[in-house]
């Protein structure tokens, strides 16, 4: 039952951290609110039983995707056409 | 106009599909026959606790094989696309906080040691390579964090990343020469059940798989850094 609780809570967290980083207008935000995302996908994966699944994404999903998309945003924003 | 009712009806379109998919779906009592064979003769045949790392490593060897290979071909795209003039220019960054200089020195070498961990361990515990070689990438980037200018060798990473793969053919090549087929593990003693060195050959082809993952997403990191200093 509280598991049911708990992946409940996550999944309206999910929508709504999705929703923010769709509608946002900066682009900081948007890139730490996919972040986010990945963090609570990770948190849903171990609860689903699949440790594997929830290490991959907490590396890659909320820790390189982050900072690669930061690194591109700077390189973006420092580059004149 | 016409734009927006196409959307919705896209949408009604898949709604209706995920929703007959929901209405028929029913949860299966038993595992079908395949999942029946890894799950019953698994830990004979690999000697894995970890049946995951059993079917990813041994029964599904080449699938692998095809991942590792797609981000080897992410990360030389990266490195060919990303403009290789001007990398080593010197430019004025502004300086890190005491507490970041301080968390990275306490924290990189257990990060480094945890990813170590998780690939050395893959046949036992969850995880494996991949998962490993990610944690040892972001520390990586716990590093570049702190000093931009850190002087860390491509070359080295380079190095490492084509030992590693390379190693990780040999052993696969091993195994159609001395044991079952490509990538077997019965190259290697079984050993006893549950122990560190057991499994056959699967912990070093997770510890290689580990290190190149981990010195392919490195380099990926350590090129978009370099990159950081032009058009200033």
């Amino acid at each position: 039952m509280i598991l049911i609780i708990v992946s409940m809570v996550l999944g309206v967290v999910m929508i709504a951290v999705s929703l923010v980083a769709l509608h946002t207008k900066k682009l900081q935000a948007a890139i730490l609110a996919a972040g986010v995302l990945s963090l609570m996908t990770s948190i849903l994966f171990l609860l689903l039983a699949a440790p594997d699944v929830a290490l991959t994404e907490a590396a890659i999903g909320s820790a390189l995707t982050t900072a690669i998309f930061f690194y591109v945003l700077n390189k973006i924003k420092n580059t004149h056409v | 106009m016409y734009k927006k009712l196409f959307v919705l009806l896209l949408l009604a379109v898949l709604g209706w599909s995920f929703f007959t998919l929901l209405q028929t779906h029913q949860e299966r009592q038993s595992l079908n026959p395949l999942s029946k064979h890894y799950v019953e003769k698994g830990p004979d045949e690999v000697g894995a606790p970890n049946l995951v790392t059993a079917i990813v490593v041994t029964y599904r060897g080449f699938d692998t094989l095809g991942e590792v290979t797609i981000l080897f071909v992410s990360a030389a795209i990266v490195g060919l696309f990303l403009k290789t003039e001007n990398r080593r220019r010197k430019y004025k960054i502004r300086s890190t906080s005491e507490i970041l200089h301080a968390a990275q020195r306490l924290l990189f070498p257990v990060m480094i040691l945890f990813g170590i961990y998780i690939f050395m361990n893959g046949h036992l515990t969850p995880g494996g390579g991949f998962q490993g070689g990610a944690v040892i990438a972001t520390a990586m980037i716990l590093v570049l964090l702190t000093n931009p200018e850190s002087p860390i060798s491509h070359r080295a990473f380079n190095l490492l990343e084509s030992v590693s793969g390379f190693s990780y053919i040999i052993i696969g090549v091993l195994g159609v020469l001395l044991a079952g087929g490509f990538l077997d593990n019965h190259i290697l003693p079984l050993g006893k059940f549950g122990n560190l060195f057991s499994a056959g050959a699967i912990p070093l082809i997770y510890s290689f798989v580990g290190l190149k993952v981990g010195s392919e997403l490195s380099s990926i990191i350590l090129n978009l850094n370099d990159v950081q200093k032009d058009d200033k």
